[in-house]
């Protein structure tokens, strides 16, 4: 319930955020405030090195942040489903071929093989959603494939067989309907992880350097060296963001799990 | 030309110490219009030979003979034809109904499916409608999850199922066990009837002697993987030849008899692991009117009065 209501705030003011908020205020050239001018009543949250209001630059980065994590994980997510079910679905080599893929990109480590991809397809929001979503399918692979494996054992798909359905009519109508509970739980989970992933690579410097998501602000506050100019008011409320959404995903994504279990 | 024909079909499993036989050797027909019944107990490869008619086996298993549905070898049948041929030429009705439908799609959305996947009606929501009918269900219950259904509505959904494409062959695969006795003989009367008046032919399978001898025009007893006896319904129920077939029907006393409540009935032992038979007659080590001949002589089936057949060799001396 917390974790609707947190998320709930955080997507309105998704938005809201290009209707209460100019692009004006977030032009350098036209910004209003001093250099790292700390919290007062006209800049809420202070402002950061070109004078701009950081709660301003915040509002617009749950735009970008929430809207990367959404986009990776759809893009997650059908992965997931299809090497899923299809490795479940069918027998001998091609179902190793596709359970070999999706170990591979499990014990692949992320960062490494996120930091190379997001290089040579360069900085841009698109391919930071592309990186981040053909990175983290893997697991949902493996989960769906096992519920998949359970449902496959059922005597319904051997009676749609019996008259004389396909293979896909047979994943689509039979199988896809019941592993979909599974697939909207690890969603809820799966956007949490991608959120953190966004802000570590805008973090590294591989997101849209003109987009300001909260890890792109979190970059910018320590090259701009605001750590050891003592503006805590730059560093916090971006990483206390990411924290708060990522907590309200998952205690969603844990509530729906609870839901589902015992059910399929 | 018969409806169906098993041609000396024998099935191996694929086992841990090489094949294991589960169906040796069976050679059986239905006609148009016959209704054919299958018993013997758990293990005897009646399912398993109900299996083959679809092709319906695991790839694990190797079918061996010919099998002729309405005379085209199902065996040699390439994919695309097989795919046509299940469900328009032959349909199966499952046992265990609740497990056989999709617990997430209305019966009626399923009930549609063979006929949007064969095309078999131009609007397949009013065939439901007359299906449902058919089997004695309102036709609004096509919105109705398996769920919301008793275990003899879900066997009547099973049963529409199998007559969504107009098959010429209903397979019936013990289609009334987890039913209570009442529902049981409301389903079977059902599909009997049904199965009657559109002139198919029907395959039932049953552990229930008793069952099968009111419902069929004939019957074949198996035991371990071979058929011991075929004979008509009711004559191979009250006049048993072969003892395996005799203590099938002993399980199951007639309400009225004094003499069967008194009579030992029951079998001892199990039937043999398939990987592992007895030499002679597959039956001797549990038979209670054994010889000594039974362990070594090999037995096939011999005339046993008029249109039936035993394997046993007190039956032919």
């Amino acid at each position: 319930m917390a974790g609707l209501i947190i998320l709930a705030f955080f997507v309105l003011v998704a938005i809201l955020a290009p209707i209460l908020i100019s692009p004006e205020s977030l032009d350098v050239t036209k910004a209003t405030g001093e250099r790292f001018d700390p919290p007062s009543l006209a800049y809420p949250l202070g402002t950061d090195e070109d004078g701009r209001s950081i709660l301003l630059l915040l509002a617009y980065g749950t735009r970008i942040s929430l809207t990367v994590g959404l986009a990776a994980t759809l893009i997650s997510m059908v992965i997931g489903t299809a090497v899923g079910i299809m490795a479940g679905h069918f027998r001998g080599a091609g179902s190793h071929a596709l359970v070999g893929v999706t170990d591979w990109f499990l014990v692949i480590p992320f960062l490494p093989l996120a930091i190379v991809l997001a290089t040579v397809l360069g900085p841009s929001t698109l391919n930071l959603i592309i990186v981040i979503g053909i990175t983290s399918w893997a697991g949902t692979a493996r989960l769906i494939r096992a519920q998949t494996l359970s449902i496959e054992g059922r005597p319904y798909i051997e009676r749609s067989k019996a008259l004389g359905a396909g293979n896909w009519h047979q994943m689509t109508r039979h199988v896809l309907p019941n592993v979909f509970p599974l697939v909207l739980a690890n969603t809820t989970l799966t956007v949490a992880i991608v959120i953190l992933s966004e802000t570590t690579l805008s973090f590294l410097g591989l997101g849209d350097p003109l987009a300001p998501s909260w890890g792109a602000i979190l970059d910018s506050a320590f090259s701009t060296g605001a750590v050891s100019q003592g503006a805590w008011w730059y560093v916090l409320p971006p990483g206390i963001c990411v924290v708060l959404v990522v907590l309200a995903f998952t205690l969603v994504g844990r509530a729906m799990e609870r839901i589902m279990e015992g059910r399929t | 030309m018969s409806l169906l024909e098993w041609r000396d079909v024998s099935v191996d499993y694929a086992g841990p110490d090489g094949p294991v036989p589960a169906v040796r050797g069976v050679t059986l027909s239905v006609e148009r219009g016959e209704v054919l019944g299958i018993a013997g107990e758990s293990g005897c490869g009646k399912s398993t030979l109900a299996a083959t008619v679809l092709r319906l086996l695991p790839d694990s298993a190797r079918v061996g003979g010919e099998i002729l549905l309405d005379g085209a070898d199902v065996l040699t049948m390439s994919w695309g034809k097989l795919r046509a041929a299940r469900w328009s030429d032959a349909a199966i009705v499952f046992q265990g109904a609740l497990h056989s439908l999709n617990p997430v799609q209305s019966i009626g959305k399923q009930l549609a499916e063979p006929i949007r996947l064969h095309k078999t009606a131009a609007d397949p929501d009013a065939r439901v409608r007359e299906l449902l009918e058919q089997v004695g269900l309102p036709a609004s219950r096509a919105s109705a999850y398996p769920h919301e259904l008793s275990g003899g509505q879900r066997q009547r959904v099973m049963i529409a199922m199998a007559l969504a494409c107009g098959p010429d062959l209903v397979i019936a695969d013990e289609p009334t066990t987890a039913l209570d006795v009442m529902v049981q003989a409301q389903v079977l009367d059902l599909l009997t009837g049904l199965v009657r008046d559109l002139g198919m032919g029907m395959v039932l399978i049953s552990h229930d002697l008793g069952v099968l001898g009111t419902t069929c025009d004939r019957i074949a007893v198996m035991y371990a993987g071979r058929i011991v006896e075929i004979g008509p319904g009711l004559e191979v129920f009250d006049d048993p030849q072969h003892p395996y077939t005799r203590a099938l029907a002993g399980a199951f006393p007639r309400v009225g008899d004094p003499a069967a409540r008194y009579a030992p009935v029951g079998l001892p032992g199990d039937p043999p692991y398939p990987g592992d038979l007895p030499g002679g007659c597959d039956f001797h080590p549990r038979c209670p009117v054994v010889m000594d001949a039974c362990a070594t002589a090999s037995v096939s089936l011999v005339d046993a009065g008029v249109g039936r057949v035993a394997a046993c060799l007190r039956v032919s001396s």
